[in-house]
């Protein structure tokens, strides 16, 4: 291990590892700390100079409660799940699929194939976002949710491909090479063999895209400009909450924190399965 | 293998390529088109060519935009005054060099921008060292340093547009820094002064970054075998020497990744700016390419300029993508 272990350090560098670990993750935190003591303040003391490390006096929900009553903005949070769950279904299931041609096959042109869905992933939103557009408004679904759940569902679609092709390629092939000889079909061997064994590719990937596609900023900006209950809740943050309360810091920093929420804790329940998918290939090489 | 084998391929295939074809990939074809050309985003004509008020009531037809040839003028338009404005750039550089300062000089807002965008490549990928130094500092296996690590690495999960906000409340002239703030004369605070704005905004990316990178790395230190850290302190090496010559080799994995997502990030750069200063204060003092384009498109109405940028943009970033694809394959083809 590197560094040492610290069970083999001096007691004395022990117990100043152990302080200076909660020195620097107090400090690293603290953005997140100042905001969240805002939440609990009132516009009042935020506007007489109360910013910063101070605590709330009054302590107050009313950041909170100012945002959660909002309809728009609690439409808009709402509606995240509804937006969200289906690119989830739609990206995985594709992308499983198509994981699974890419590394059990031997085809003309898998390469490239492959390639594009890892190239495609990396493209600037930008040079989609006019075309993107363009097909929303044909086919009449323009600030609505689902021009949202039509792109990303697409767009995720890549990194699912890259993700399950390179997890699919691990599983021992004479598995199905077995099943194949028994003559199952395909289909049979997609279905029977290659999904019960993928299970834990689906955990990670699904809270990985939820997170994603939770966390979207530009293209509800882009496809549902207009639509509370057509956009994800960063747009409804920064669109209704900013557009209504930009002098009360207390309802923005409330209404931040419930953005930020779904995501954190996913995360905390979910760490092992999120990190797993993070850090996949990035140990190999 | 039978036939079915043969086509078995592309039908599990099928359904997400066509989807991504359609998506992701047609789009930016039709970006390279829209970008030779004038429109407004707003005139159409039916796909058969006639005018939508020859309509009849109640028909309908395909629209298509009603779009002028103008060939690489947006490029050009684009780069007008790159030359000048680098001359001026370079001439306030040896101004500070030589030790007779002159005033930063006027520059286009497409000058802005490019150069904001060059900030970002050369500083943001500063998340990749911290980010190494947290996971040297983590990597210790008691339970309380594991909750620790979670600590560390939940920002990650936040929205950008979220890490905006935070990071905007806590640049607030009259927020937390308000004290160093006085003390440094900078009375408008980070993201509120045309020269400093940038830099603000990219340490608030760092803030998503560094964990992204710290959690790739400890991935990558977990990967260590043992045995090779221990066959090198046996032979003297130890602190920064072994660190260099056995552990950072072994990272390079770690270190490509952290590498090739960052650079993408840094040119990603949209909701930051876009929610901390809108491309402001002043004209463009923030601005990146990336949002950028999206004003002059939806604001601006100026779509085959936008459409220009996001090309540039995307040329720019194909660099990144290709030594990435290529370097995956490679990997792929020595397992």
């Amino acid at each position: 291990m590197f560094p040492r272990p610290i069970e083999t350090w001096k007691p004395s560098t022990r117990t100043l590892y152990i302080v200076s670990v909660f020195v620097v993750l107090i400090g690293w935190l603290l953005p997140l700390i100042i905001i969240s003591l805002a939440s609990f303040m009132t516009a009042d003391q935020l506007n007489a100079g109360g910013r910063g490390f101070n605590m709330p006096s009054p302590f107050s929900v009313d950041g909170w409660r100012i945002a959660f009553q909002n309809d728009d903005f609690r439409g808009s949070f709402i509606n995240s799940f509804f937006i969200v769950l289906p690119v989830v279904a739609i990206s995985v299931g594709l992308a499983t699929m198509a994981g699974f041609a890419l590394s059990k096959y031997r085809f003309r042109g898998q390469l490239i194939i492959f390639a594009i869905f890892i190239g495609g992933n990396f493209v600037p939103f930008q040079i989609l976002m006019v075309p993107v557009l363009r097909l929303t408004q044909d086919l009449g679904i323009y600030d609505t949710k689902w021009a949202l759940i039509f792109f990303h569902g697409a767009f995720q679609t890549g990194f699912c491909v890259f993700f399950m092709r390179n997890f699919i390629a691990q599983l021992p092939s004479e598995l199905l090479e077995a099943a194949r000889v028994e003559g199952a079909s395909e289909w049979k061997i997609f279905t029977r063999i290659v999904l019960p064994l993928v299970k834990p590719a689906i955990a990670a990937l699904s809270v990985l895209i939820f997170t994603f596609v939770w966390n979207d900023f530009f293209w509800s900006l882009v496809l549902t400009p207009a639509s509370p209950d057509g956009m994800l809740a960063p747009a409804g943050l920064s669109n209704i909450i900013r557009g209504r309360y930009y002098n009360a810091w207390n309802v923005m920093a409330a209404g931040s924190l419930l953005v930020a929420l779904p995501p954190v804790i996913m995360f905390f329940l979910l760490q092992k399965q999120f990190i797993a998918g993070l850090t996949l290939g990035a140990n190999k090489g | 293998m039978g036939n079915v084998n043969r086509f078995a391929p592309w039908l599990f295939l099928f359904p997400a390529l066509v989807y991504f074809f359609l998506l992701v990939i047609y789009p930016i074809f039709g970006s390279f088109w829209i970008s030779f050309h004038d429109w407004n985003g707003t005139t159409f004509q039916c796909s058969d060519g006639r005018s939508l008020l020859e309509l009849e009531e109640d028909e309908s037809c395909r629209r298509v935009p009603v779009m002028t040839w103008v060939g690489l003028d947006n490029y050009e338009r684009f780069f007008e005054k790159t030359p000048r404005d680098f001359e001026r750039v370079k001439n306030y550089w040896i101004g500070i060099f030589t030790g007779e300062p002159v005033r930063w000089p006027r520059i286009s807002v497409e000058s802005k921008v490019l150069l904001n965008n060059i900030k970002w490549l050369v500083l943001f990928p500063a998340a990749i060292p911290i980010g190494l130094a947290f996971a040297l500092f983590l990597n210790q296996s008691p339970a309380w340093v594991r909750i620790t690590k979670s600590m560390f690495f939940f920002p990650f999960v936040l929205s950008p547009a979220v890490i905006a906000f935070v990071f905007q409340y806590f640049y607030d002239p009259a927020g937390p820094l308000k004290e160093i703030y006085s003390a440094l004369g900078w009375s408008s605070g980070l993201i509120g002064d045309q020269h400093k704005a940038t830099y603000g905004i990219i340490a608030a990316g760092w803030y998503p970054q560094i964990a992204y990178c710290m959690i790739i790395y400890l991935a990558g230190l977990t990967a260590i075998e043992p045995e090779q850290i221990e066959a090198a302190r046996l032979d003297g090496a130890k602190g920064w020497k072994l660190l260099r010559r056995v552990i950072l080799p072994q990272l390079w994995p770690a270190t490509f990744i952290a590498l090739v997502v960052t650079m993408i990030g840094a040119l990603r750069s949209f909701d930051l700016v876009q929610v901390m200063t809108g491309g402001g204060p002043g004209r463009g003092s923030t601005d990146v390419l990336a949002r950028y384009m999206y004003h002059k498109t939806i604001f601006d109405q100026d779509y085959g300029y936008g459409a220009a940028i996001a090309v540039i943009l995307f040329a720019i970033m194909l660099v990144f993508i290709a030594v990435f694809i290529q370097q995956m394959i490679r990997r792929d083809e020595e397992a």
